[in-house]
């Protein structure tokens, strides 16, 4: 007995120096070094695009805002803000109309044959989007579709499709199937069940594949630099063919773009952030975690 | 006359053999799980073959057929005999296996910190979330100022002492390796981060009752229970690290070191136009890539793979 307590009270205090542990300390210092360098890459950009002018010292020499008036006008911003919703809202929307139905049937049903479906959505996410998008593009060219804002929208549906089946699906596996049946002994059609018993129960996952969808795609740069023609690039791409053609305009200029950009996913990051938790945003897990 | 029933009859009796039939094969189908239900995963699998499977098809058939007459294996051959395109696979190894590995072990020790209840868990967490919907693009482009030879990174480092000279971070692999850091490493320590909470705690306590230290309960207890997240948090940051496109373009240096499978396939296309020999390069990256994922999954399916949530029995 007297040395089960002693047991007890040396992990107890294991647990104590565990918190003031040398290790603990240099994985914060470690922690707090990446966050100060992702911190210096942001506030360098945010630095440099209200810069007058800035070369050898430790801040810019003076400030303005011109630079942005620079860049919406040059980069036709306005214009590339309207192309990269119309094709964020698009995508999400067909994703889940295509995606969703999916999903129930791979979290409902065993069927021969269901191993290939699911690899076949699977594949799309882990292969790299350039190897599918070269000869994805070299097609839509041929249908006259490359270049298009339809063009650009099929090539981003391609990851974004079978991320929404495999997000949805746990989530409706998670809803009790005895909810479905009790809804058919009461004589509920098949299609009823679907709008009165599984779209209100599926409507936060719908919300949080929906929201997952819009943030990768605003982000998402190979596929729409691949099909993009002169008036269909998003903000990514745009921003991506200013830095490349640098030099040609002010890097102030870049960086007020940058910063719009930047602008444009934390206001999208902000409002998914009331509705999933981050750690949904990559492990595509209902996140029950207490904090 | 009288053939007119029998006829009729007979043609209601094989009605009635078909609509029998047609019931039983129905029913036959519904017990292996294929009823009307199914046709709801039919768009999802169409959109799959037509965008992806019928492009990834066209591709390979591409790249059997170049663009001059060197037969149907002419643009492999090129590929691997011309070194400037048989070095990309090297240098995507160079760039995308370092990356991979320091963002999967570093977050390990973070992981372990962060587990349980901490205070500030989830705005950490949410700060993480940042650079991965920022995007490769905007962190490229923020890390050609910042790590630049008049950017604070090195200033700092001058300031202090550390070194006398600007390091050259730019426009070289190291660039581009830290960007993937930047990038990758919230990524693979949200999803270690979310395997290390499945495992019970009571395990390592109940290892550290049976005499075990620290270093013992972790080696022999916790990292066997998360070998396997481990194995797919290496794959998913391996398969983003190793289709590196933008931030090898700006942060690189696209011509010499970082002249990587993408790269070079993206070049190809839409610099010369031959989409042959870039369908070539797709296909090449794809099976390579695959390759060391099924090596991993190989490697994985031969560890533990049981319930790590504890419990009795």
């Amino acid at each position: 007995m007297t040395q089960l307590v002693v047991r007890e009270r040396r992990a107890e205090r294991q647990k104590g120096e565990r918190r003031k542990s040398p290790f603990r300390w240099l994985v914060w210092v470690a922690a707090i070094f990446f966050f100060l360098n992702l911190f210096g890459v942001i506030a360098s950009v945010l630095a440099n695009s209200f810069a007058t002018e800035w070369f050898d010292t430790w801040l810019p020499s003076g400030w303005t805002t011109k630079y942005y008036q620079t860049a919406w006008q040059d980069f036709q911003l306005a214009d590339t803000l309207i192309v990269t919703m119309q094709v964020a809202v698009t995508v999400v929307v067909v994703s889940l109309i295509i995606g969703a139905p999916a999903a129930y049937v791979l979290a409902r049903r065993e069927f021969p044959g269901k191993k290939a479906l699911m690899l076949s959505f699977l594949l799309p996410i882990m292969v790299p989007p350039i190897t599918y998008g070269i000869p994805l593009a070299t097609l839509l060219y041929k249908l006259h579709l490359g270049g298009t804002l339809n063009g650009v929208i099929l090539a981003n549906l391609v990851p974004a499709v079978p991320f929404v089946v495999l997000v949805m699906t746990p989530f409706i596996e998670q809803i009790d199937p005895k909810i479905e049946a009790a809804a058919r002994m009461c004589g509920a059609k098949t299609w009823q069940i679907f709008t009165r018993i599984l779209g209100p129960l599926v409507i936060p996952g719908l919300l949080a594949a929906a929201l997952l969808v819009l943030v990768q795609t605003v982000a998402l740069f190979e596929l729409t630099f691949l099909t993009a023609g002169p008036g269909t690039q998003t903000l990514v791409v745009s921003l991506y063919y200013a830095v490349f053609a640098s030099g040609i305009r002010p890097s102030q200029a870049i960086s007020a773009m940058a910063v719009i950009y930047m602008l444009t996913t934390l206001v999208i990051l902000v409002i998914a952030l009331r509705y999933v938790s981050p750690t949904q945003m990559v492990t595509q897990i209902k996140d029950n975690s207490d904090d | 006359m009288p053939s007119l029933p029998t006829a009729s009859r007979a043609a209601a009796e094989s009605d009635h053999a078909r609509a029998l039939s047609r019931v039983s094969l129905r029913h036959r189908l519904a017990e292996r799980g294929l009823d009307r239900i199914i046709w709801l995963a039919v768009p999802g699998f169409l959109f799959v073959v037509a965008l992806f499977i019928y492009p990834a098809i066209f591709g390979v058939v591409l790249s059997f057929q170049p663009n001059d007459d060197s037969g149907f294996f002419g643009n492999y051959i090129e590929f691997f005999t011309d070194a400037y395109l048989f070095d990309t696979i090297g240098n995507t190894f160079r760039i995308a296996l370092p990356a991979a590995l320091i963002n999967v072990l570093a977050s390990i020790p973070l992981a372990l910190v962060m587990r349980g209840k901490v205070r500030g868990k989830r705005a950490i967490n949410t700060i993480l979330i940042i650079p991965i919907s920022l995007g490769t693009v905007l962190v490229a482009e923020g890390l050609l100022t910042y790590l630049g030879p008049q950017g604070w990174f090195n200033r700092i480092l001058m300031g202090i002492g550390l070194i006398q000279e600007p390091v050259r971070l730019t426009h070289n692999i190291w660039g581009v390796i830290i960007s993937l850091i930047i990038t990758g490493f919230p990524f693979a320590f949200l999803l270690t981060l979310s395997y290390i909470s499945g495992i019970n705690p009571k395990m390592e306590e109940a290892a550290s009752t049976l005499g075990a230290g620290r270093w013992q309960q972790f080696y022999r207890v916790t990292l066997p229970l998360l070998a396997p997240g481990l194995a797919i948090t290496f794959c998913l940051t391996f398969v983003l690290a190793f289709s590196v496109f933008p931030s090898a373009v700006m942060l690189g240096n696209p011509a010499g070191d970082s002249h990587v499978l993408s790269v070079a396939a993206a070049q190809t296309a839409f610099q010369k136009y031959d989409f042959p020999l870039a369908s070539t390069i797709s296909v090449i990256t794809a099976v390579v890539e695959l390759l060391v994922v099924a090596l991993v999954l190989l490697w994985r399916s031969r560890l533990y793979r049981g319930s790590s949530a504890g419990g009795k029995g």
